[in-house]
């Protein structure tokens, strides 16, 4: 079942246009890579999808993201909704710096109403369990947040978007910033949450996306050029620019 | 990997030609900085001398008394520069602190130019224009001078430092955080409040201070708005003195006693400022370690 249906999204910076008539479906409960060259539009797409695109200056999008049938560009719809049902994780892990790792796992949480403090704690064991990081701060929970390694700052930052409980779960090269067992750790966790989370990952390693997505999208100068199951993506792609791509002949 | 690459050669040595251009420049910059702080230097030297000698417990005790008279002290121009200062506190941080967090927050396109424009001229404009601003605007419509008007008058002088200043620190707060922020569904305020101002909290107390110390010594803004008082006066709606204007007042006498007093007055501004500027220098190195 899809859980977001991408249609004619066109996006611009500016007078420049990123994206072209996007057309994309994505399913729920599974992994689903967006790949492609830098400046192919990857991370802009990401971004359409929780409206964090619009918060750059002079940045414009057109079309449709249905998001469990509704569209959330519609004038309508309140944005911080939005955003508090799709979470999303950005490349450098960004922890809060004046929040200890418990405050900055529940930093999301405060915002859905009063809660009280006991409950606040186990929402944030729960989430930093869920990001699997909860073993390894569990005697710390006051340290600051910038004083966990890159690789936990980042789980931090999956926690802290897990805490609101999302149905969505949005990652920008969650993993490009990381030394290679951190990113080994990262990939394991989407696996992990695949099933329980909607994701969708950007990422520039093909590896990668062919360890943890379920689908597969490659993209091009802002133009999806071939979208299906990874497996079919990296075996049989039906496009020569697929095939040349996840051979390495370019990009 | 690295076998084929042939290595640069190197001269062995740095042409004595190279070296000696770098000796010169060398010298010419410590030359230069010695220079600068060669008045610096000469100025705290006579006032700290000077000044030392005329502090006294009169100095803060008692207010002013005619020369002829010993034991004469500027009681009430602490006063009235702690009510001036105060007041110009209350109403320039909340504007200079909102002012930054809306140039760099929210200010994009015309408006926001014309804001940081108008911020920009006064912080060049003579603090005399400010305070013949603030005579017609404020003295002459309550018909009074007063330790209000002189503390809106330093308010024109406090309020762009701040906004720029606040604008700055908060720009260095990196874009991932408030896009964290704003990712988590928090609205945009609450990033301003929560993630943007306690990151740059220091930073923000850092501009704060500079401008008071600015304000702490300014003498053209209060000397035509406060006119300056014998006596320790509380109402915001009198005329009050203060502390650069009786060392103005002093300095020009024709009396040992009163140059001494100024001398006094000196030294207490210059350690006024020197503690709230070094304060801030000191946040503000905590907080660019903590921004790493």
């Amino acid at each position: 079942m899809r859980e977001i249906d991408v249609s004619s999204l066109s996006a611009w910076f500016g007078s420049n246009q990123v994206l072209h008539d996007i057309n994309l479906g994505i399913e729920r409960s599974a992994a689903t890579a967006i790949i492609g060259p830098s400046g192919c539009g990857k991370s802009t797409l990401i971004r359409c999808l929780n409206r964090m695109h619009e918060e750059v200056r002079g940045a414009r999008v057109e079309g449709k993201v249905l998001f469990d049938g509704d569209d959330i560009y519609d004038p309508r719809v309140d944005p911080v909704v939005i955003r508090r049902r799709i979470g999303m994780v950005v490349q450098k892990p960004n922890p809060f710096p004046t929040m200890s790792i418990m405050e900055n796992t529940v930093a999301g949480v405060k915002l859905l109403g009063r809660l009280p403090k006991a409950e606040l704690h186990e929402r944030g064991e729960k989430a930093l369990r869920s990001a699997g990081l909860w073993d390894e701060v569990k005697d710390r929970l006051g340290d600051p947040g910038g004083r966990l390694s890159g690789g936990q700052q980042q789980r931090l930052c999956i926690a802290r978007a897990l805490a609101v409980e999302p149905d969505v779960l949005l990652m920008d090269e969650p993993a490009s910033a990381l030394d290679p067992s951190s990113t080994l750790r990262i990939e394991e966790l989407v696996t992990e949450l695949k099933d329980r989370y909607t994701v969708v990952i950007v990422t520039h390693n093909m590896q990668q996306a062919a360890r943890v997505a379920d689908w597969t999208l490659f993209m091009l100068y802002g133009e999806v050029v071939e979208f299906g199951p990874t497996s079919r993506i990296f075996t049989t792609p039906e496009d020569q620019r697929t095939e040349d791509y996840v051979t390495g002949r370019f990009g | 990997m690295s076998a084929t690459i042939s290595p640069i050669a190197v001269p062995p040595t740095i042409s004595s030609h190279r070296r000696r251009k770098d000796r010169i420049f060398s010298i010419a910059l410590w030359a230069s900085v010695v220079i600068a702080l060669i008045p610096l230097l000469l100025i705290v030297y006579r006032v700290v001398r000077l000044g030392v000698a005329a502090v006294s417990v009169s100095l803060f005790a008692h207010t002013a008394l005619p020369a002829s008279m010993p034991g004469g002290g500027m009681k009430q121009a602490f006063f009235g520069t702690a009510m001036i200062v105060g007041i110009a506190i209350v109403i320039s941080v909340p504007l200079g602190v909102l002012t930054g967090i809306y140039l760099s927050e929210y200010g994009s396109g015309r408006i926001a130019s014309v804001v940081r424009f108008t911020a920009e001229i006064l912080l060049s404009i003579p603090s005399i224009v400010a305070g013949a601003f603030i005579w017609a605007l404020v003295v002459v419509a309550l018909g009074s001078f007063s330790g209000l008007a002189a503390g809106v008058a330093l308010t024109v002088i406090m309020w762009p430092i701040m906004a720029r200043a606040t604008e700055e620190v908060l720009r260095l707060v990196p874009t991932e955080l408030r896009e964290g922020g704003l990712a988590l569904g928090y609205p945009r305020w609450r990033v301003v409040l929560r993630i943007v101002l306690p990151t740059a909290g220091a930073g923000v107390f850092t501009a704060i201070m500079l401008a008071v110390a600015r304000g702490l010594g300014e003498t053209a803004p209060v000397l035509l708005t406060a006119l300056g008082n014998d006596f320790v006066n509380t109402n915001p709606l009198k005329p009050t003195d203060a502390v650069p204007l009786r060392v103005y007042n002093y300095a020009q006498s024709a009396y040992p006693a009163w140059r001494a007093l100024a001398w006094g007055g000196a030294l207490m501004l210059l350690v006024g400022v020197l503690v709230l500027s070094v304060t801030a220098r000191m946040l503000s190195i905590r907080q660019q370690r903590r921004m790493r």
